[in-house]
């Protein structure tokens, strides 16, 4: 085992213990993941390859809270804009220049607007890296062809009503073409 | 009915576009791929050495004077800056707009904003002429008071303008790939493309709970890019609009830039996807016949765009009755540059004509052709607004002419193996085409499959 593998080992982030099921095609998972919110279990994950339609409403995720990020961090660029250009022409170091008043509001909305959309796209990437907990150090992969062309569920042992013979037959009756103890 | 043409040939299921998509970075590259390499290798040492002179021994090497002051490097920067638009034109409106062709496009149109951007941001620090003093261009505090920099000048919402636009693109080019760079991770057997693989993908899983606010930000960065890229040439246009020079003091120019610089990017994206078509013939099934057709399309409305500008232009200058105005536009045509007037007229309003005509729409050789011209011409565009307007104003007696230099050829030239080497190391080591989102649009007019959603 090379240093490198040693770093990894030590930064890689705690894993979940479980049982996963994989899934060929995507409208059976979404059923699927249907059926194991109905079943009781909160905590538990689909994994696919891409954004699939319908997944939301049926494993009961809300809405992304992310636009108010952007809101709020695209106010704060505009009032940062605003204050900033005041603050440097007519406060600190006033200076007339081109006969212009010294808080010559047009000439400073192109900076306002591009504060106003820096800070919300780097608040709004942020938020995502946050809210996902990325980055992270090589986590567990149940199967790699789950960011190819299968499609997977993943049941935590720490989710309510946790029982593997249970999670298992629910798993396989709904199509999965795959079970196995898995961590994630 | 009118049926929906395929976006993807050939049949593709899930694994194919996967394994189609990462064979370019998993295997060695064609011969083509290093013809081109070399090629833009090349251009990029001339690059380095003209620019590398021109930094050594002073502004001078280049052909700007007075009354010239503005030459290459402004009118590269500019004919760069947009090149870059068309790629978020690509990504971010067309997502807005729901236009699921560009799914297979959009990630290289990104990548080509992104260097684009990276390529012209070199033109005016370097045009300085002492680039090493470039980050007086910034508001930080320092110990000459601080002095600030003048907010009211539009060379420093200039500066604010590209260097946002190339960091929220930069971001969104890269938040865009981290799935796919996951896919590239998965299917890794070599234990440094893992790693490496790996670190760039930050780890990205692909769980419901991660794609569903993933996509919110995609949009959201689409909602933001969109008013941001309009602002950027807009801005781009201030830098000559708010001087009081004839020829450049007109409200026309933020939209007619804008107009300009979708039109010339539009034209990069179809010289660019010709090129990768040949260099990996896999992608032909992609990036297909119907994606051309639809560039060609835009490439000819906005040609139509950019020859209204022209005309309006002219139509002020004589209906302001400013003798100057009229002047400067008289002399754009006829005076001792009117060739450049000419070559601009020729390759951005006649030529793309062509494309009414289907053949030309749908023919490779043909359009790459055509959208070369289209560059040449969007070249010639700025060097008409900068170069003419400047050479002869108000007073006979600071009239002059502009003649480049060879660095000048050098610096221009190079510019291109800057670009081509970041592009081809580009398709190379990063998913070209964007494995996540092209999965969701196979099924689009196929009949017999799931149908749409």
């Amino acid at each position: 085992m090379d240093i490198i593998e040693k770093l990894i080992h030590a930064a890689r982030p705690k894993s979940r213990r479980g049982v996963a099921g994989i899934w060929l095609d995507e409208h059976k998972l979404v059923a699927a993941a249907r059926k194991v919110r109905e079943a009781g279990y909160t905590k538990f994950e689909a994994i696919t390859p891409f954004p699939l339609h319908g997944i939301d409403e049926a494993m009961g995720i809300p809405f992304s809270w992310i636009p108010w990020v952007t809101l709020t961090f695209c106010l704060t660029g505009f009032a940062f804009g605003t204050w900033f250009t005041w603050w440097a022409s007519a406060v600190d170091w006033p200076l007339i220049i081109g006969g212009k008043p010294m808080w010559s509001l047009p000439a400073f909305v192109p900076i306002m607007f591009e504060c106003t959309i820096l800070f919300g796209a780097l608040a709004s990437v942020g938020a995502l890296l946050y809210i996902c907990g990325l980055p992270q150090i090589d986590p567990p992969v149940i199967d790699p062809a789950l960011s190819s062309h299968k499609f997977g569920l993943f049941i935590p042992e720490d989710d309510t009503g946790y029982n593997q013979a249970a999670v298992e037959k629910l798993l396989k009756d709904n199509g999965a073409v795959e079970v196995k103890r898995a961590e994630f | 009915m009118i049926s929906r043409k395929p976006l993807v040939l050939g049949n593709k299921n899930y694994e194919t576009v996967t394994k189609d998509i990462c064979s370019l970075v998993e295997t060695f590259p064609s011969p083509m791929y290093y013809l081109g390499m070399g090629g833009a290798q090349f251009l990029l040492l001339l690059y380095l050495f003209a620019q590398g002179m021109i930094v050594w021994y002073g502004m001078g090497m280049m052909g700007v004077n007075h009354p010239v002051g503005w030459g290459t490097d402004i009118i590269t920067f500019v004919f760069w800056i947009g090149i870059g638009h068309a790629g978020t034109l690509i990504s971010a409106i067309l997502f807005l707009f729901r236009q699921k062709w560009r799914t297979s496009i959009a990630r290289s149109a990104e990548a080509m904003t992104v260097f684009a951007v990276m390529t012209a941001g070199t033109f005016p620090v370097l045009h300085t002429g002492r680039p090493w003093l470039a980050y007086w261009l910034l508001p930080y505090p320092n110990q000459r008071g601080p002095l600030w920099v003048n907010f009211r000048s539009p060379l420093v919402w200039d500066v604010f303008a590209v260097s946002t636009y190339a960091t929220v693109s930069a971001v969104f080019w890269y938040i865009g790939m981290v799935p796919d760079l996951a896919t590239i991770r998965d299917r890794a057997i070599n234990k440094w493309r893992k790693r490496i693989y790996g670190m760039l993908s930050l780890g990205w899983r692909g769980t419901a709970r991660n794609w569903n606010h993933y996509e919110m930000v995609y949009m959201l960065l689409c909602g933001l890019s969109t008013p941001l890229v309009l602002s950027v040439h807009s801005i781009v246009s201030f830098d000559f609009a708010v001087a009081s020079l004839p020829g450049w003091h007109t409200t026309i120019f933020p939209p007619y830039f804008v107009a300009g610089a979708i039109f010339s990017g539009f034209a990069m994206v179809v010289t660019l996807m010709c090129i990768i078509r040949e260099v990996v013939p896999v992608f032909k099934d992609y990036i297909t016949l119907e994606h051309m057709e639809a560039m060609n399309k835009i490439i000819m409305t906005t040609g139509l765009m950019v020859g209204y500008a022209y005309g309006s232009e002219f139509f002020i200058a004589w209906y302001s009755g400013s003798e100057y105005e009229g002047f400067t536009f008289l002399n754009r045509a006829f005076g001792p540059y009117w060739w450049s007037y000419w070559i601009m007229v020729s390759c951005n309003v006649f030529i793309p004509q062509l494309f009414w005509f289907r053949f030309f729409r749908r023919n490779i050789p043909w359009m790459f052709v055509i959208s070369i011209f289209v560059n040449i011409g969007m070249w010639f565009e700025r060097f008409v607004i900068t170069v003419t307007s400047l050479h002869r104003d108000f007073l006979p007696s600071n009239w002059g002419m502009w003649v480049p230099t060879l660095y000048d050829f050098g610096a221009l030239f190079g510019s291109f193996g800057l670009f081509f080497t970041l592009f081809l190391l580009y398709i190379r080591l990063m998913p070209a085409i964007s494995i996540a989102e092209v999965k969701p649009v196979l099924t689009v007019g196929r009949e017999g499959a799931h149908g749409h959603h």
